[in-house]
């Protein structure tokens, strides 16, 4: 197991919003988290990542306990969030927001591969170099959070709502690269509300609601579970 | 007359403008034989027009002083534009961090030359174990994870606590050593000579900037981590704190030789063109390097958005705490400038209010912009003090007073027609770091930030 996730409670203030989530990843899998608004979805993210912590239950990434771990550790230990909303820095250039990504890996060489493989996956990427974060699309912006997310070289990437506000032929294409770095080696942990799309390229899903796991199967499984299909896929 | 004078600041102010441009072109080549060229031209020619030749002096002794006035507001505004420009933390501290350089560098030197040699003992020993005791304590944080920060603090208050005194002791006793050397102001002893007393000076200032570093690295550790209000207030009573003390320094502080609030009088005038030169250019270089690092990035990132770094894997309240250091230690080194410049510390200097001149000059320039910053200190300086004090003077004894009234005017002017600063984020040759001194830079939007 990559990443396992048990019982889980996290609460904002006197918010309970997490109620006991428990849940895993595989090596290689994509793994995806869907529910409405509110969920909790992004929480999990976020505890997974450091930036908050759980009252209860433990996380474990490699087989070793990470609950604690602070996020800098987290990340160079080999996952990378993806946070929603991009949350790409506006008045740093492209290049320099991807370096952001790597400010945990110390050698400029192995940075600059990195970099080039970024390029192949997010050709648009390259060509607004020198261009400043904040200027670009809604689309670009989106390619260059998840480029600069994969710049840490993770073994896990966390993506939180990669869909949010692009036109469909744009999720399209992000959902298209977002199997190939799948196919590439990075397992991935996909929270989504366009449930539509993320069951079409994920191996497992969970489904949230309000702070519980209410359902989990495979892609195909749940895809197919009445409920979903009414609540989620609006058929 | 007043037109002629008019017409002279002008010039002057376009002039010094021109140079500053002239100098970040030539240290943007990439050979380092021209960059060293362009800093010795620079400061030879700035030399040249201070020095009195067959009677003639293009540049006189008020413009001396004033030249000598932006340099070290360059390096104070610099360290803010740091601070609140590039980390976003909204600081009121810097006028107080300023004080403290100015106060300490002019105490070492006092003493010195009044045969005392405790000032640079005591400070020169704080600054090095006191730092290696930080450091220590920060090394042996690390090995512990979640540790409040209130507790950290306290270890560290400890440490510095008990260096302080070791150090106050250690200096006590080295001090027998070196009196018999030092001689008086009467009769200078061998450690006296001119060129000894400058060697003096040049470590007093870097230990007065050491020591600001120290004090704000104590006081950012637990006020960083309040919200960026809170934390503006509490720097704000940080600078009315060190006022305070100044004004009391001879009673409830041990310093009698600071005079409380009449004043430090007799402090050596030591400030030459070349250390004001040589201490703001190492300013602008360290501060350019910084800000084109990784590390530089990641403070801009703490500024933009603190859950993104920390997805990043930025320490935030690392990269906070450095930047407040790094930037008070900047103060610290403009304050020990100028405090040799002008011979005389005066608690009014560094009230409060004062204090909102640091600020208005970087956000005047424009918040995150070096360049901005270095030609708003100047600008405002000979602008200020040089061109509308002079001129309103000639109109009758109060009407400087007319300054006050008249640069808010322009202020308020400047934040209607360019809210981002004169400058924007524009950086020129050299501030622009490495990588775009051949690939332009795109303009941004205006950061639409209130600026004060
Ligand atoms: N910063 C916050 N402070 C207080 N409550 C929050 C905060 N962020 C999220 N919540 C609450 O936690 C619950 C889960 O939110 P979130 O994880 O963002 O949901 P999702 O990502 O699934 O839309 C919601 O009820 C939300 O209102
Ligand atoms: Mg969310």
């Amino acid at each position: 197991m990559l990443l396992e996730v048990h019982n889980l409670n996290v609460y904002y203030g006197a918010i309970h919003a997490l109620q006991g989530i428990s849940f895993h990843v595989e090596e290689g899998e994509i793994v995806t988290l869907i529910g409405a608004n509110g969920a909790g979805k992004s929480t999990t993210l976020r505890t997974i990542s450091g930036l908050l912590r759980t009252r209860t239950g433990y996380i474990r990434y490699k087989g070793r306990d990470i609950t604690n771990t602070p996020a800098q550790e987290i990340v160079k230990m080999g996952i990378s969030h993806v946070p929603e909303g991009r949350k790409i820095f506006a008045p740093l250039t492209v290049r320099e927001n991807l370096l952001m990504g790597a400010y945990t890996r110390n050698d400029p060489n192995e940075i600059q591969r990195t970099m080039e493989r970024v390029f192949a996956s997010f050709p648009r990427l390259k060509e607004r170099i020198n261009q400043l974060g904040g200027t670009l699309s809604g689309g670009e912006q989106q390619m260059l959070a998840m480029g600069r997310g994969l710049m840490s070289r993770p073994t896990l990437l966390l993506l939180d709502e990669p869909s949010m506000g692009l036109s469909p032929i744009l999720v399209e294409e992000i959902f298209r690269i977002i199997q190939e770095i799948n196919q590439q080696g990075t397992s991935i942990l996909l929270v989504e509300q366009n449930a539509h799309m993320a069951l079409s390229i994920a191996h497992r899903a969970y489904v949230l609601e309000t702070g519980r796991i209410v359902l989990s199967g495979t892609a195909k499984e749940v895809a197919e579970n009445p409920m979903v299909k009414a609540a989620y896929l609006g058929v | 007359m007043e037109l002629g004078f008019l017409l002279g600041s002008l010039v002057k102010i376009i002039a010094i403008i021109a140079y500053l441009y002239g100098l970040m072109w030539l240290l943007a080549r990439p050979s380092i034989w021209i960059k060293i060229a362009g800093l010795v031209g620079a400061f030879g020619i700035v030399q040249l027009a201070l020095t009195d030749i067959n009677g003639f002096r293009l540049l006189n002794n008020f413009d001396s002083g004033l030249l000598f006035q932006a340099s070290a507001m360059t390096m104070v505004a610099l360290g803010l534009n740091l601070i609140y420009g590039f980390n976003g933390q909204f600081s009121l501290g810097q006028w107080g961090f300023y004080g403290i350089g100015a106060y300490a560098a002019a105490d070492i030197t006092y003493r010195w030359i009044n045969g005392d040699a405790r000032g640079l003992l005591v400070l020169g020993l704080g600054a090095l174990i006191g730092t290696l005791t930080l450091l220590g304590i920060n090394k042996w944080l690390q090995r512990f994870r979640g540790i409040p920060v209130l507790s950290s603090f306290t270890l560290y208050l400890i440490g510095a606590l008990i260096t302080g005194a070791a150090a106050v002791y250690l200096g006590n006793q080295l001090n027998p050593l070196l009196t018999p050397l030092l001689g008086s102001v009467a009769e200078p002893g061998p450690l006296n000579s001119p060129v000894a007393q400058q060697v003096i000076y040049f470590l007093a200032v870097i230990l007065a900037g050491i020591f600001a570093a120290q004090i704000s690295f104590l006081f950012g550790l637990p006020v960083l981590t309040l919200g960026s209000d809170y934390f503006g207030i509490a720097t704000l009573g940080f600078t009315i704190v060190v006022n305070t003390l100044m004004i009391n320094s001879d009673t409830i502080l041990p310093f009698p030789e600071m005079k409380g609030g009449r004043g430090m009088i007799g402090i050596p005038k030591l400030t030459t063109w070349f250390s004001a030169f040589f201490f703001m250019m190492a300013v602008i270089i360290i501060m350019r390097n910084l800000v084109h690092s990784s590390t530089g990035r990641s403070i801009v990132a703490v500024r933009e958005d603190e859950i993104a770094a920390k997805a990043m894997g930025i320490d935030v309240a690392g990269a906070k705490l450095m930047s407040f250091v790094v930037g008070s230690f900047f103060a610290g080194i403009g304050g020990a400038v100028y405090a040799h410049y002008i011979g005389f510390l005066s608690p009014g200097t560094f009230n409060f209010l004062a204090g909102f001149n640091p600020l208005i000059i970087v956000v005047f320039g424009g918040l995150g912009s070096m360049t901005g910053t270095i030609a708003a200190s100047f600008g405002w300086i000979f602008f200020l003090e040089g061109m509308l004090r002079v001129l309103l003077s000639q109109m009758g004894t109060e009407a400087p007073t007319w300054r006050f009234v008249l640069y808010p005017i322009t202020l308020l002017l400047l934040m209607l027609i360019r809210p981002q600063g004169l400058f924007g984020s524009i950086e020129w040759g050299f501030l622009k770091g490495p990588e775009f001194i051949t690939a332009p830079r795109q303009q941004p939007e205006p950061a639409h930030k209130s600026a004060i």
